[in-house]
């Protein structure tokens, strides 16, 4: 029978949680600065550019590492959050969110910023003269023309922060029901003895949950653009 | 009255105007190229000039020298695009209640109906725009620009994109919106027939530069030939 030991059925929820938390947080930074690569001419845009992908290229050990030291308890940015707002991130499932955000990035704003970029930036023109000032040019033609693209980014981004492992494990270790994810709790029944049943049945879950994130992702997309065409 | 003054750098080409256009209907006129949109850009406030003043009844839109330029959607000027550029994620009513709702003003049904009857678009307001034809669309783009209250109404080439019974479909609308809605136009065109049946001064545009201002008679000398 397929049934997932409790420890294996939390692994899942928290997956879910993580990714989940993870994408609403970084869905208005990846709107803004999508809307600023594709939109914008300023100093430093390359480098802007580059950071936002170096998440993609760097190894996550890498990534997991400069959020350690730059998030922990004990960290200059981590210690002034836990002092001054008491947000911890370290050994928290708040901070594989965190890490998890952080490694989809790159491929949310892509997304975001490939669908800004093709919208007729004319239509925001014409807005404008019809007295919208910025603002209200960005709230009822950028945004609503740029839906298909924000939902293909947010979920792309859900997906992957589903997958996350090298900088999650790096940055908040493997903790049974505080930071252990499906991918951590995979890891760590592949080394003890007897446990490939288990984790095959937790590689089926995570095929399944990406698979319906794609095909969810490409139905809202779909239904998005037919809306925008008034099909 | 529009008094217009401005000087612009646009890589090789400089456009430098000066022209004033009194109520009622006046053409830009000349061959593409000659700066034409750029100078109705200008005034819309959406290409800012190097230098000089755009002044629209009494209120200083741009000034350079005074460093004014106040932002497009503070100017109430109506602009009619070649290509329409209606959003194509809104029906046609609410392309046409775009102005109206930026504007915060309450809805004017009686305006709305002017504007739909005047342009005779009733049959298309819960249309996408990607569901209109050429004519239709320039139709909506006129009421739309109009329905927001304009002090001054651009049309840049409103009919270039359409074929030639298409163009005569439309020119009697834009005969009624000279004569009945009560707003000065501003009409982008490089063909004399159309200059002649919309406009009532003609400011002719060379290179960059007006070249001459007058009446419609001034499409009868020898350079409109040149352009027909």
């Amino acid at each position: 029978m397929f049934e997932l030991s409790p420890q294996d059925w939390t692994a899942v929820q928290l997956s879910l949680r993580v990714a989940a938390v993870s994408t609403v947080f970084a869905l208005p930074f990846g709107i803004a600065i999508a809307t600023l690569l594709a939109r914008k001419e300023f100093w430093g845009k390359a480098l802007l550019d580059a950071m936002v992908l170096l998440p993609l290229v760097l190894p996550p050990v890498v990534t997991g590492y400069l959020l350690l030291i730059t998030f922990g308890r004990r960290a200059p940015v981590g210690a002034f959050l836990a002092d001054h707002f008491g947000i911890v991130f370290s050994f928290r499932w708040t901070g594989a969110a965190l890490a998890c955000g952080i490694m989809a990035f790159p491929l949310m704003v892509r997304a975001i910023r490939l669908s800004i970029e093709a919208i007729d930036a004319r239509l925001e023109d014409a807005a404008a003269t019809l007295g919208a000032n910025r603002v209200w040019r960005f709230a009822t033609i950028t945004l609503p023309l740029a839906l298909p693209g924000i939902i293909a980014g947010a979920i792309l981004s859900f997906a992957r922060a589903l997958g996350e492992f090298g900088a999650t494990i790096t940055f908040v270790s493997n903790i049974p029901g505080e930071t252990q994810t499906i991918s951590a709790a995979i890891y760590t029944l592949t080394q003890v003895p007897n446990g490939d049943a288990d984790a095959l049945k937790l590689v089926i879950v995570s095929v399944i949950i990406s698979l319906a994130a794609l095909i969810a992702a490409e139905w809202l997309a779909r239904r998005a653009t037919a809306r925008i065409h008034g099909a | 009255m529009l008094v217009v003054e401005t000087a612009k750098q646009l890589g090789a080409f400089a456009v430098d105007v000066s022209f004033i256009s009194e109520s009622g209907a006046t053409a830009l006129f000349g061959q593409s190229g000659a700066g034409k949109t750029s100078v109705i850009n200008m005034i819309a406030g959406l290409l800012t000039p190097d230098r000089g003043r755009i002044v629209l009844d009494d209120d200083v839109l741009f000034d350079s020298k005074a460093r004014v330029d106040v932002p497009p959607s503070r100017r109430r000027i109506g602009y009619v695009f070649q290509e329409g550029r209606l959003f194509p994620h809104f029906s046609v009513r609410r392309n046409l209640d775009y102005g109206r709702w930026m504007s915060g003003h309450a809805p004017d049904p009686t305006a709305f109906r002017h504007a739909v009857e005047l342009l005779d678009i009733g049959h298309l307001l819960d249309r996408r725009p990607g569901k209109l034809s050429g004519g239709e669309r320039q139709r909506v783009a006129v009421g739309r620009a109009l329905l927001m209250r304009p002090r001054l109404l651009l049309l840049d080439e409103p009919l270039a994109s359409l074929d030639a019974a298409r163009k005569r479909e439309i020119l009697p609308y834009l005969e009624r919106l000279r004569d009945e809605a009560h707003v000065p136009l501003i009409y982008v065109s490089h063909d004399a027939a159309e200059v002649r049946r919309i406009a009532t001064r003609v400011v002719r545009l060379e290179a960059g530069v007006v070249a001459e201002t007058g009446g419609v008679e001034l499409l009868d000398a020898t350079h409109a030939d040149v352009l027909a």
